[in-house]
């Protein structure tokens, strides 16, 4: 099971939890088995995030590869100027 | 994405060379984007709101359409109905619906056979207004009886209770706050404040737009993301992104701010209406009144720190308003807040806040100078308290590879200890200072950004090559694509010529933004142009009769390689070239990704000022910039960004703020009343390049254009504290607050 690291503000949606496990290969099979499980974070996710893997952050990459010991965490998107 | 990566050896990056637009933008040949013109061109002017909020009750334009040689006049009635999101943001931004909502706002526009009657035309339009209360204070729009801008507009994270100003709310941190701060012997906590500026770029907006009545059409603008302009037009109008070719022009400057748009659908809009191209282009009073600034702050910071300097424990809580509408970027200048910093306990909490100003843009590393301002002005405050070295503490807790990010992830390679060490080191540190002279001294962070990236390589007949890139060149992006070509293809740097493509030439490329044009630009070039000489290769073993793994390219040149590849003479580029129609036909190369691997930039800065007494003037005497750039492509270019950043984050510091009357009116709307560093206002600003190659770029690149800024805020007000024992937490820190802190000290 991957651990997915989520922003506090995100609890709400999670059962109070700001750690969830899910079941996924790749960044797209993590989002939506977030959704599935929670689906109080579809519009979080609809509205646009970044997700962190062992340190690198992925804007758009659904099939970027996600295995039990990364590091991942849900981030807010960033813009730069 | 593997790469095969280079980081030492070098032939052609790390050089100098002259930039390849420098000689046209020197004499004036470069066409800017109020430089291009189109026959039966029309002018467009914009009617704007001169009210802070104020509801629309009628726009009449008979008067205007009355005078000859005026052609049409646009109101939001002439767009789509039905958006949402950030498309209904952008449209309502770029033309009023119901209610005006900052001074500024613009509520119509008329396009006419000259500037001259388009402005006239404009002062014809009638526009009856309902003025309703404002508040442009980003405490003051949080309070109880504050207007409310646009209420029930708050999103899913917003708890119940607060202000209908408050769009979005953010926290988040790890590690025990509480024990953190019993572990330490002193605990500081301030409040800071930062206002408003703006990018300052010296080339206002402008626009050439056509769009017929079959809904195609094309525009030539000064942009930073052509691509966003396409995609944002064609919302904002209701057509499709492919019926509409967007063209840069050469730009003066962004910094963020041309990232997004303001007159671009509407010269649409009136072009569509009149039938002819119309041209837009914004006045500075208007760029300053309704383009994009930053968001204003109010911060509250918290921190822990051991007497022997540890960190123990760090509480953010920002309040950003950014316009009248949502999306200030609390989300990055709280994850820069506490990022240098290796801390067991950090909390952060954030308030996106609506106020009756323009809505904000990105300006370099967007929310980290405000951030910074806060954390390293604290950081400074309890170094002095605890009678310890400013620069040696920041190292003793500095953020490293393998440390827990204060935004959660943990750091791969980073350059921070190497910038302080280098800080350290540099002689600026412990020259000595005179009577009213202080040094002040602070880190930053930025996490730099890969983007959406397209790029394609074209082999010439001779041998020479032309790359074509979506990103505009800003700072000399150019020259740097072409050093980063002519290294990976072993040819001299003027053989190859970089071209910014039109949207319709390449797929979808963001702006030149997030610092990423160097790094995603760059990466996608390098793998461009080896497509071509793995081509090239296939070409030489296909006319020596052996296999193409037994070929290597180097130098320029097809190789012969390996024990049974048998003896050839080399073949150059220029030979190979010369034969490709006979051979195989054109030989091009092209690559397009979202690469993620672009690493983040730490800076820190010394800054001495001198602080006159009589008047609270701050004369800036020295300046130090040392930044990791992973790899600088071009050093001159590389220190040129370094040197902006901290001429425009020094302005923030010391003089750069918007000033708003009672009346929710913006006073400053020209350069002589908003005032940004001019070259005599500043010294010679020193630089020092250091090097942490990114592991994520073929040759170790990191983007340096925004990381620049950050420092500047905090590094000034701990110097200005040195010179004239007062600390300001509030910005700007002109004459006269300086006067009025150093007259209440006594």
């Amino acid at each position: 099971m991957v651990k997915v690291h989520l922003w506090s503000g995100l609890r709400r949606f999670t059962d109070g939890a700001d750690v969830v496990e899910v079941r996924a290969r790749t960044v797209g099979e993590m989002m939506k088995a977030l959704v599935e499980a929670h689906p109080g974070l579809e519009p979080v996710i609809k509205a646009g995030v970044s997700v962190s893997v062992d340190g690198k952050l992925i804007a758009r990459g659904l099939h970027e590869p996600v295995t039990d010991d990364s590091e991942v965490f849900l981030l807010r998107q960033l813009k730069g100027g | 994405m593997p790469l095969d990566t280079k980081t030492t050896g070098f032939k052609y990056i790390g050089t100098r060379p002259d930039r390849p637009d420098g000689i046209d933008k020197v004499t004036g040949k470069a066409r800017y984007g109020a430089d291009a013109y189109a026959p039966g061109m029309l002018h467009g002017v914009m009617v704007r709101s001169p009210h802070a909020h104020a509801k629309i009750k009628n726009i009449d334009a008979s008067k205007a359409l009355a005078l000859k040689g005026v052609k049409a006049v646009v109101t939001r009635a002439d767009f789509p109905t039905g958006l949402e999101g950030e498309d209904w943001n952008i449209q309502e931004n770029c033309m009023a619906g119901e209610v005006a909502l900052y001074d500024g706002h613009a509520v119509a526009a008329v396009a006419a056979t000259s500037l001259l009657l388009a402005r006239e035309a404009a002062k014809l339009i009638e526009v009856d207004y309902e003025v309703l209360p404002h508040v442009t204070d980003v405490d003051e729009a949080m309070k109880p009886g504050a207007p409310a801008i646009r209420a029930g507009a708050a999103d899913y994270s917003v708890p119940e209770g607060l202000h209908p100003n408050v769009m979005r709310y953010i926290e988040y941190g790890h590690g025990d706050l509480e024990a953190g701060f019993a572990a330490a012997d002193l605990v500081m906590e301030n409040t800071y404040k930062t206002e408003a500026t703006h990018q300052g770029y010296i080339e206002p907006h402008a626009c050439l737009a056509q769009l017929g009545a079959d809904g195609k059409g094309e525009m030539w603008v000064c942009t930073q993301g052509h691509w966003f302009v396409r995609r944002m037009s064609a919302a904002a109008l209701g057509i499709d992104v492919a019926n509409l070719r967007v063209t840069p022009s050469e730009i003066g400057g962004g910094f963020g701010g041309k990232t997004t748009v303001f007159i671009e659908p509407v010269a649409l809009a009136l072009s569509r209406k009149a039938g002819k191209p119309v041209k837009m282009v914004m006045t500075r009073s208007e760029v300053l009144r309704a383009t994009g600034p930053t968001s204003s702050s109010s911060i509250d910071v918290k921190m822990g720190m051991k007497k022997d300097g540890t960190m123990t424990a760090a509480k953010v809580t920002m309040r950003m308003q950014g316009g009248a509408f949502p999306m200030a970027p609390i989300d990055s200048a709280l994850d820069c807040a506490f990022s240098c910093y290796n801390i067991p306990a950090v909390h952060h909490e954030g308030y996106d806040v609506l106020a009756n100003r323009p809505k904000q843009a990105a300006y370099r590393a967007p929310g980290s100078p405000m951030a910074a301002f806060a954390t390293e002005s604290l950081v400074d405050e309890m170094c002095r308290a605890l009678k310890l070295d400013p620069l040696k503490t920041r190292l003793q807790n500095a953020s490293r590879e393998g440390t827990k990010a204060s935004f959660g992830p943990t750091f791969p390679r980073i350059g921070l200890v190497e910038t302080l060490e280098a800080a350290i080191a540099h002689p600026h540190y412990a020259a000595p200072l005179g009577p009213n002279q202080g040094r002040g001294v602070a880190s930053g962070y930025w996490m730099n950004w890969g983007g959406e990236t397209s790029v394609s390589a074209a082999l010439g007949e001779d041998g020479s090559v032309t790359v074509s890139v979506g990103t505009p060149d800003i700072g000399g992006s150019r020259a740097s694509m072409a050093l980063m070509a002519a290294e990976a293809l072993g040819i001299p740097y003027e053989n190859v010529r970089v071209n910014i493509a039109d949207t319709g030439s390449l797929g979808v490329n963001e702006p030149t933004h997030g610092s990423r044009a160097t790094y995603a630009s760059g990466l996608a070039t390098i793998e461009a142009v080896k497509q071509i000489s793995t081509k090239l290769c296939q070409r030489a073993a296909d006319k020596w009769g052996i296999p193409v793994e037994a070929v290597i390219w180097e130098d320029g040149s097809a190789k012969p390689s390996g024990p049974n590849a048998g003896e050839f003479p080399p073949l150059t580029i220029g030979e190979l070239a010369a034969e490709m129609g006979g051979t195989g036909g054109p030989i091009s190369g092209h690559f397009e990704a979202t690469p993620s691997g672009h690493g983040g930039s730490f800076g820190t800065h010394i800054v001495d000022v001198e602080v006159d007494p009589e008047t609270g003037y701050t004369s800036v005497l020295r300046y130090t910039v040392v930044q990791d750039a992973g790899k600088a492509i071009h050093p001159a270019y590389v220190e040129g960004q370094f040197q902006g950043g901290a001429a425009q984050g020094i302005g923030w510091a010391l003089n750069e703020e918007y000033i708003y009357g009672a009346d929710g009116r913006l006073q400053n709307t020209v350069f002589l009343d908003y005032r940004i560093p001019v070259a005599s206002d500043l010294p010679m600003i020193d630089t020092v390049i250091v090097e942490v190659p990114n592991p994520g770029h073929p040759y170790g690149v990191r983007g340096v254009g925004e990381t620049g800024i950050t420092p500047p805020l905090p590094a000034v007000a701990n110097a200005v504290h040195a010179a004239a024992g007062v600390r300001l937490r509030s910005l700007p820190m002109s004459p006269p607050r300086i006067l009025a802190a150093i007259k209440a000290k006594g």
